[in-house]
């Protein structure tokens, strides 16, 4: 079992964490037609814009209730009924999903009371579906921000069913955790559709945010699940929550609909995908399709020639929690030894994640431990690239924000293909390395003149 | 806080903006800031600004106090590139919580100063205060004074909350800070009379070396450029300097003023953008330093530098000629510095689409200002269908404008090429105009254009997403052609003003109401040219094309 510590510093370098507001509009970005909204001053929404930008290389929606010093001292209730009144009008979106910040929350803005005044003030906007969530900067992650406002979600627009209506059985709701890449939506779409289940992902960002090209262009979001499907949410015959950060939306499901829920804390590796698919042949009564029986075999295949490279190496991983335990359980699971964890809040799956200690922290811990513990292969979002370079050993970008590669919505790690490719690319990276920085030489192995044995490059 | 606002107002008097000239004194009062508006606003804070002016500074730690947002979401997102330090890079940030909201910062942020110097040991810590930190009252500017006296180091408060306006007021007042705290703080070891100051660049992907040979193999010494791969004691000794460049005016044009107030260091506002105006700021430069005691003959040998390097460069050129014949190029954006690009553009056989100009000279040159001011201004107002449009009717082969629209203009299987800031090649000087024309050249002939401009096999031929914009906004357009009334609301509804977004409908109502007959009357009535100005031509027009009765019946 692993220990949680919090680190004592009183400045954070290289943060690994970013603010949960915009990974409450990120949760939003991934319902149609929807225009994600901060209620703050406009740098909180221009820096999180740009870090969309720059991560999936698309046009991404996000307004702002441009929040200036007067207002924030008088009190909010203008900006947020302007603001709401401008996207309205000008971008005709079919929901807009407000998420608070540092600003406003200092303040204590009362935004689900401005929202019941607007509501009374402008008949227009009556029935017109407005979500908010309070999400201030000070407090928790990216990813408690996504959980948050997806339990919200549910709450609000999921339309409560009576005890005995008839449900669909086809028909099942899937909650994605934020460490989920619309290639990872699409993969689990196929799978469930190849069980003859019809899906319904709560956000879905593989409608919106997988770079295909829209038929219509609009200001607001171009994919994603509508309003109105996720009203009628409540009929499915299950839940699939994905990572733990899913439970609360989960059991607000439940708790609204009666619909039950399976929460598969991990899609990541053999095991986890056995589990996952015994799950859906079960729930869908029908036999697993042959094309899985062989991917099953090509995971296993790819376990047994990947072994080589990845066992054995020293991992430092620095993750949100839920992809933390996903990525690291599987490369454990792989020989692998998970020496140094960082992560940027709390949740229950740290303490079984494999290894001494799981540290919430920054880059700059990451960087020193993997270096004290001479670690030889390091995982964490793009923002690790410095401390890669000074490190010298090789550099999986996992998580968000991935701003200096290419293709970041279509990297997959759920599914046993998805895990095949995973463990590929491990092992490239790790084979790469060995051939551009540990060659042996004639000298490799010379002993000293003190009759000390150099230490041999690592020639794993 | 008051200090705050007095700097804030100290900005936007700054006599050096031609903007301001363009403003009363009340307005002048309420700043350059248009007004934000709640869910129509885009662009930065001006913590942003202030930090973009900054953290070009490599061996600077720049500590962010304020919440995990602040810092969290936006460090290592600046392509400036550095010839020593890396620290500037590392992101250190408070990351203010929920207690340090209840009992205060300042303490975490002194004893964060304190940890930064026992690690990193810095020449100096820029400390940028931040909306929350600034709502809560932490007082940065003691926190910076304690930690300065106590540690023997400068540590810099820079107070540029977000919320106090946009990223350009950032900027300004970014360098307030540098001009209050750190220069003419230290004296350097020995002076020449080549030494200059660049004020306003930023080196983003290195492209000021793109022109540094240049100024080395004339002698002329950087005495400090401002920021970019700046290092803070050339900072604090830049009062030595003879003369002064300042790029980008909007920038840091409070800088190079007080500079020349305090130190009596002469600048002229230029840019390395284009070969003309990279040849006029290398004579600009040999002048100002001539003019403050340099031997003559340093103009004779920048005279000789400039010719050879403009050889080169048309020479360069020329190559690509006959590939850009009969190409056609939209260019859009704010955030071209200069108007010889387009000159350099139109030397290479392209033809610019957009702006109706034709050659270089000084009434040409304002109108491709203002031409491509306002586009730029239309650019972030029109919808994503609206762009795709106008690149159609254009019939442009390519497009050169800011990060906003490129998006657009690739779905639209559109050429494009990013010629703002975020973009990742150099394009300075002579040899970057040269590296401009390769890349548009590379642009235009991409064979994969062709492919993707291909219907899928399910699809027929024209009914893809693109003709089915085209035929909605023919459709709409026929609609209101065919009814009087709706064609009346749509010319009513097309927009003059897109700073305070003032309608057509609007000033002609106000021109019939008050009798108006200057464009400062419409703006008294209405806001129209009250922000950028560019708009000044189009309202001119509308007051001429009135029915004269009107006007001589209301005076």
């Amino acid at each position: 079992m692993a220990i949680v510590t919090t680190s004592k510093k009183a400045c954070s370098v290289n943060p690994l964490k970013m603010s949960q507001p915009i990974g409450g509009s990120f949760a939003f970005m991934g319902l149609r037609g929807a225009m994600p909204l901060l209620h703050g001053s406009q740098g909180c929404t221009s820096f999180g814009l740009t870090l969309f930008v720059r991560h999936f290389k698309e046009a991404v929606p996000m307004q702002t209730t441009a929040m200036s010093e007067v207002a924030t001292v008088l009190g909010g209730y203008e900006n947020v009924e302007q603001a709401i009144l401008n996207i309205y009008n000008r971008t005709k979106p079919e929901i807009i999903g407000i998420n608070s910040t540092g600003v406003t929350e200092t303040k204590g803005d009362d935004v689900e009371g401005f929202i019941r005044l607007i509501r009374q003030k402008h008949p227009q906007l009556e029935k017109f579906p407005l979500v908010y969530v309070s999400t201030p900067d000070f407090k928790d992650a990216f990813q408690d921000g996504w959980e948050k406002t997806v339990a919200r979600m549910v709450e609000v627009l999921v339309d409560p069913i009576e005890a005995g209506a008839a449900r669909d059985r086809a028909r099942v709701n899937v909650l994605p955790g934020c460490h989920l890449t619309p290639g990872d939506l699409d993969e689990l779409r196929t799978i469930l559709e190849d069980f003859g289940l019809k899906p319904s992902f709560l956000p879905d960002l593989a409608g919106s945010l997988d770079g295909h090209i829209p038929d219509e262009f609009t200001p607001t979001t171009i994919g994603g699940i509508g309003v109105d499907e996720i009203a009628t949410m409540g009929q499915a015959g299950w839940t699939i929550a994905i990572g733990a950060q899913m439970r609360p939306a989960a059991e607000a499901m439940e708790q609204k609909t009666g619909v039950p829920f399976r929460l598969f804390e991990r899609l990541c590796g053999l095991i986890p995908n056995d589990e996952f698919i015994a799950f859906l042949s079960e729930i869908s009564g029908r036999p697993v399709p042959a094309k899985y029986r062989r991917q099953r075999g090509q995971l296993a295949d790819a376990m047994l020639d990947t072994h080589f490279h990845i066992g054995g190496r020293k991992l430092a991983i620095g993750a949100e929690p839920d992809l933390l335990f996903d990525l690291s359980s599987m490369l454990h699971e792989m020989g692998a030894e998970v020496a140094v964890a960082v992560t940027t809040t709390a949740s229950p799956v740290l303490e079984r994640v494999k290894t001494q200690e799981v540290l919430i922290g920054d880059l700059e811990d990451l960087e020193e431990l993997a270096k004290a513990r001479d670690c030889d292969l390091l995982i964490t979002h793009s923002h690790g690239r410095q401390a890669a370079s000074r490190l010298k050993i090789p550099f999986y970008r996992a998580g968000f924000p991935m701003f200096d590669r290419l293709g970041a919505g279509h990297q997959l790690s759920v599914g046993y293909r998805g895990t095949r490719d995973l463990v590929f690319d491990l092992a490239n990276l790790v084979v790469a390395d060995r051939e551009a920085n540990h060659q042996p030489t004639p000298d490799t192995w010379r002993t000293t003149d003190g009759g000390l044995q150099v230490v041999p490059p690592q020639l794993h | 806080m008051s200090s705050l606002s007095a700097t804030i107002q100290d900005v936007f008097n700054e006599p050096g903006c031609g903007k301001n000239a363009n403003k009363t004194e009340a307005e002048r009062k309420k700043g350059c800031t248009k007004q934000l508006q709640p869910g129509g606003a885009a662009g930065g804070c001006a913590f942003d600004g202030a930090k973009i002016a900054l953290q070009p500074f490599t061996d600077v730690a720049h500590l962010v106090h304020g919440p995990i947002a602040c810092e969290g979401n936006s460090w290592d997102n600046r392509g400036s590139a550095s010839s020593g330090s890396d620290l500037w890079r590392r992101s250190f940030t408070t990351d203010m919580n929920e207690t340090d909201i209840v009992f205060g910062g300042e303490k975490r942020l002194y004893k964060a100063i304190k940890e930064v110097i026992e690690k990193y040991d810095p020449p100096a810590i820029f400390v940028y205060q931040t909306c929350v930190p600034a709502m809560i009252g932490d007082d940065i500017n003691a926190v910076c004074k304690a930690a300065a006296t106590k540690f023997g180091k400068p540590v810099i408060p820079v107070n540029s909350p977000g919320f106090v306006g946009p990223k350009n007021l950032g900027n300004k007042l970014a360098g307030e800070a540098l001009l209050e705290h750190v220069i003419g703080t230290e004296e350097p070891d020995y002076t020449t009379p080549y030494d200059i100051n660049i004020i306003g660049e930023y080196n983003l992907s290195g492209e000021f070396w793109q022109i540094k040979p240049l100024l080395d193999e004339l002698g002329i010494r950087i005495l400090s450029c401002i920021s970019g791969d700046g290092k803070y004691r050339e900072l604090a000794y830049s009062h030595r300097a003879k003369a002064a460049m300042m790029v980008c005016s909007k920038a840091m044009i409070n800088v190079a003023r007080k500079m020349e107030e305090r130190y009596g260091i002469p600048y002229f506002e230029g840019s390395f953008y284009g070969i003309q105006d990279s040849s006029d700021s290398l004579r600009e430069i040999a002048r100002l330093l001539i003019e403050r005691g340099a031997p003559a003959e340093l103009m004779d040998r920048t005279e000789a530098v400039i010719a050879r390097e403009e050889a080169k460069a048309w020479a360069a050129i020329e190559r690509f000629k006959p590939r850009f014949k009969d190409k056609k190029v939209l260019l859009i954006t704010g955030g071209v510095k200069s108007w010889s690009v387009v000159a350099a553009l139109q030397e290479a056989g392209l033809e610019i689409v957009g702006t109706s100009v034709k050659k270089s000279t000084k009434e040409d040159k304002e109108r491709i200002k203002e031409l491509m001011g306002q586009d730029a201004h239309m650019i972030e107002d029109m919808t994503p269908r609206e762009m795709y449009k106008m690149l159609k009717d254009a019939r442009a082969d390519i497009m050169l404008s800011g990060g906003k629209s490129q998006f657009v203009a690739l779905k639209a299987a559109m050429p494009w090429l990013d010629i703002n800031q975020e973009r990742c090649h150099g394009y300075m000087g002579y040899i970057g105009m040269v590296k401009l024309m390769e890349e548009i050249e590379k642009a235009l002939y991409n064979p994969m254009w062709a492919h993707l401009r291909r219907p899928a096999p399910w699809d027929d031929a024209g009914v893809n997403w693109q003709t089915k914009a085209m035929a909605q906004m023919d459709a709409q357009a026929a609609e209101i052609a065919a009814d009087p009334a709706l064609a009346e609301a749509a010319r009513r509804a097309k927009k003059i003003c897109f700073c305070k977004t003032v309608d057509l409908g609007s000033i002609e109502d106000a021109i019939a109401a008050h009798g108006l007959s200057t464009v400062d009357g419409v703006k008294d009535h209405t806001n129209a040219s009250g922000g950028c100005g560019a708009c000044k031509g189009r309202i001119e027009d509308i007051l001429a094309a009135q029915p004269a009765p009107v006007l001589q019946a209301a005076e």
